[in-house]
């Protein structure tokens, strides 16, 4: 049957200048869409590129708004009147007022000279240095991400800066994250972290928070910041942040770093998407290596946790175009930044119209990751019987008493570079497959141990090698790293 | 000639509503034919998400709009707002909600003192907005003399 479409203003020029249109439906979905076929210039303004109708186009059957009737499901008889109307809007992109009504502190005189390259920029000035002042920003971690953020914040006159961390500073961590020194090796971050950003600025209250953050106290813990800076290096931490921040109104100024790859957006501003709309499934646990295993330029924290800074500043100040919609990825190898555009995904389960999860879930089920197992325990690997594991004890015994097992180190050249079980031989697994024919086969042929760095990939070789009919293979549980530390403490960890 | 004609008076109303509104934006909508702005119409701003930095025109208002222009006998052309604090460009915020064949006319108010002032109008492709020129003050375009005798 056919039905009244009314076309507003600003689409008339591409129906022949008509306000009215007749077009046969059922549904006011099945309208638009024989509409858009009819007047093809039609498709791109009222429709996104993923087929939905864009949400700033409103429609009405007579008088009455879709949304509250069955959207585009919504029937439609002979007539009905089906309006097109726009929601026109508009702006300078910006969150909402971080700060609001609360109570600024003026200036004091050593404050002025301190800030002064600050205040001379009208987009900062007295209101805004005042404004960063009176806000209150948590880092989540005080590693590679969290040093230079909260550095820079310290720096930047931020009046209140939480900080959460557990971690002891290991000698791994000075190549990137440069809060902590030398000294302070063996000390735990929290506190090497506060000396130095009270030496940055001694005006600046340091909250810190020796915790793991999690499900239980994530809510408590935001309460009482403006923003969330998320320095987390883990999918489980991540989804919990984005959640929290969700949940509790606060914008989520996210970084991650991998290798030479960086990524930053702005997630969970109001109207703005979260990282749920970009990923809304973790991937499966192993497939994305930390970065322990897969290692990270030094550097690159630096940018990416100075652009975290960078973002925070603008939110609290309430300026300039912040990094909200947009998804920023920086290739320091290459020295390429590219931008994608995010969209807030109106059925995400936390941040879309009909959100289904209004409560912290328990994210380590939902990453996948059994309790109390993590990625980095050092573990078997997921899943191997105790059959086809060995120790790194009943390896050396072995070894002493000359019954030498083949040891097929799976991992990649660069790192057998670093440290090695003498005699072993390399392949790294992505070659396995291919190099088969280099293993010890038939009935003399001696027993195979597999290891990697730390257990992982040489699961992953052993179940290969079982599968391929080497019946007497086994997995050095704990790999090299458990070797060089109860075996071979003489070579370097990495 | 490309660009909208808009009549001083008018113009000078637009840069009053920003003023006004600052440190909020304003928005109205512009009301004339062919290409000649006969009149600013001042809408209430009804964004929920912070109106210092956006604006939000709701399906009422527009339908109200066109009523206006419809009973002058005259077109809806497109809408103005202000950007308190903020250059008079289109943001990629603007460019996502931007309607077609509409001139979208931008005031900077700068520290609460009305500044540049521009028009923009969306490309058919939407890939961004084209700068088109304000003819100030240079009266009205000859084609707009028989829409303004229908205004009450």
């Amino acid at each position: 049957m056919k039905i009244k479409v009314l076309i507003p203003t600003p689409l008339r020029p591409f129906t022949g200048k008509r306000d009215v249109v007749d077009i046969e439906g059922r549904t006011v979905g099945e309208v638009l869409r024989a509409l858009a076929t009819e007047y093809g210039d039609l498709q791109r303004h009222l429709f996104a590129d993923d087929g939905r109708l864009r949400s700033f186009v409103n429609i009405y059957v007579n008088d009455d708004d879709i949304r509250y009737l069955k959207k585009e499901d919504t029937e439609v008889q002979a007539g009905d009147t089906v309006s097109i109307i726009p929601s026109v809007a508009g702006g300078a992109p910006v969150a909402a007022d971080l700060i609001g009504e609360r109570q600024q502190a003026e200036l004091t005189k050593a404050e002025v000279e301190r800030y002064s390259r600050h205040l001379i920029m009208p987009e900062v000035g007295i209101d805004g240095q005042r404004r960063l002042k009176a806000a209150r920003v948590l880092c989540i971690g005080a590693g590679g991400l969290g040093s230079p953020a909260a550095m820079y914040l310290a720096a930047a006159g931020v009046g209140r800066l939480g900080i959460v961390d557990f971690d002891v500073v290991d000698s791994s961590n000075l190549q990137r994250q440069i809060i902590h020194g030398t000294p302070d090796v063996g000390r735990p971050k929290l506190v090497s972290a506060r000396e130095r950003l009270t030496a940055i600025n001694p005006e600046v209250q340091i909250d810190s928070h020796e915790t793991r953050i999690t499900s239980a106290n994530a809510l408590a813990l935001f309460a009482d910041y403006d923003v969330i800076v998320d320095g987390t290096d883990n999918f489980p931490t991540r989804y919990l942040v984005n959640d929290a921040s969700v949940l509790s109104g606060k914008p989520n100024v996210y970084g991650s770093i991998f290798r030479f790859e960086g990524q930053a957006s702005v997630f969970a501003v109001k109207g703005g998407p979260c990282y749920r709309c970009l990923y809304p499934e973790p991937p499966p646990p192993g497939l994305v290596p930390s970065c322990a295993e897969g290692g990270v330029l030094g550097v690159l924290p630096g940018v990416i946790g100075t652009i975290q800074a960078t973002e925070t500043i603008k939110l609290i100040l309430g300026g300039g175009e912040p990094l909200v919609g947009r998804f920023l990825i920086y290739d320091a190898w290459r020295m390429r930044f590219r931008e994608l555009k995010l969209r807030r995904d109106p059925a995400c389960p936390v941040c879309g119209d009909a959100p289904t999860i209004k409560a912290l879930i328990d994210y380590e089920q939902f990453c996948g990751i059994a309790p109390q197992r993590g990625a980095a325990s050092g573990g078997a690997g997921p899943g191997l019987p105790p059959e086809l594991e060995t120790s790194v004890e009943e390896l050396k015994a072995r070894l002493d008493r000359s019954d030498r097992p083949f040891i097929l180190d799976v991992r990649e050249p660069h790192e057998y570079q670093i440290n090695r079980i003498p005699g072993s031989t390399l392949i790294p697994l992505g070659e396995l497959q291919q190099r088969l024919t280099e293993l010890p086969q038939g009935a003399a042929a001696p027993d195979i141990v597999v290891h990697c760095k730390s257990g992982a990939r040489s699961a992953k070789a052993t179940r290969l090698l079982t599968e391929r009919g080497f019946d007497r293979v086994r997995n050095l549980k704990g790999g090299i790293v458990a070797w060089v530390e109860k075996i071979d403490p003489s070579q370097p960890k990495y | 000639m490309n660009g909208v004609w808009i009549p001083a008076e008018v113009a000078d109303a637009i840069r009053a509503h920003g003023k006004a509104a600052y440190p909020d934006e304003c928005c109205g909508a512009l009301i004339g034919s062919g290409s000649s702005v006969l009149e600013a119409f001042a809408l209430d701003n009804k964004t929920t998400s912070g109106a210092r930095r956006r604006f939000l025109v709701e399906p009422t208002d527009f339908r109200q709009a066109e009523a206006r222009a419809r009973a002058a006998g005259a077109e809806l052309l497109g809408f103005y707002h202000s950007h308190p604090d903020h250059p008079a460009r289109p943001s990629q915020f603007d460019l996502d909600h931007a309607w077609p064949n509409l001139s979208y006319v931008i005031v900077a108010v700068e520290g609460g003192r009305p500044a540049t002032m521009t028009s923009w109008r969306l490309r058919d492709d939407r890939s961004a907005f084209d700068e088109e020129t304000i003819h100030e003050n240079q009266g009205t375009h000859p084609h707009a003399a028989a829409a303004l005798h229908g205004q009450a």
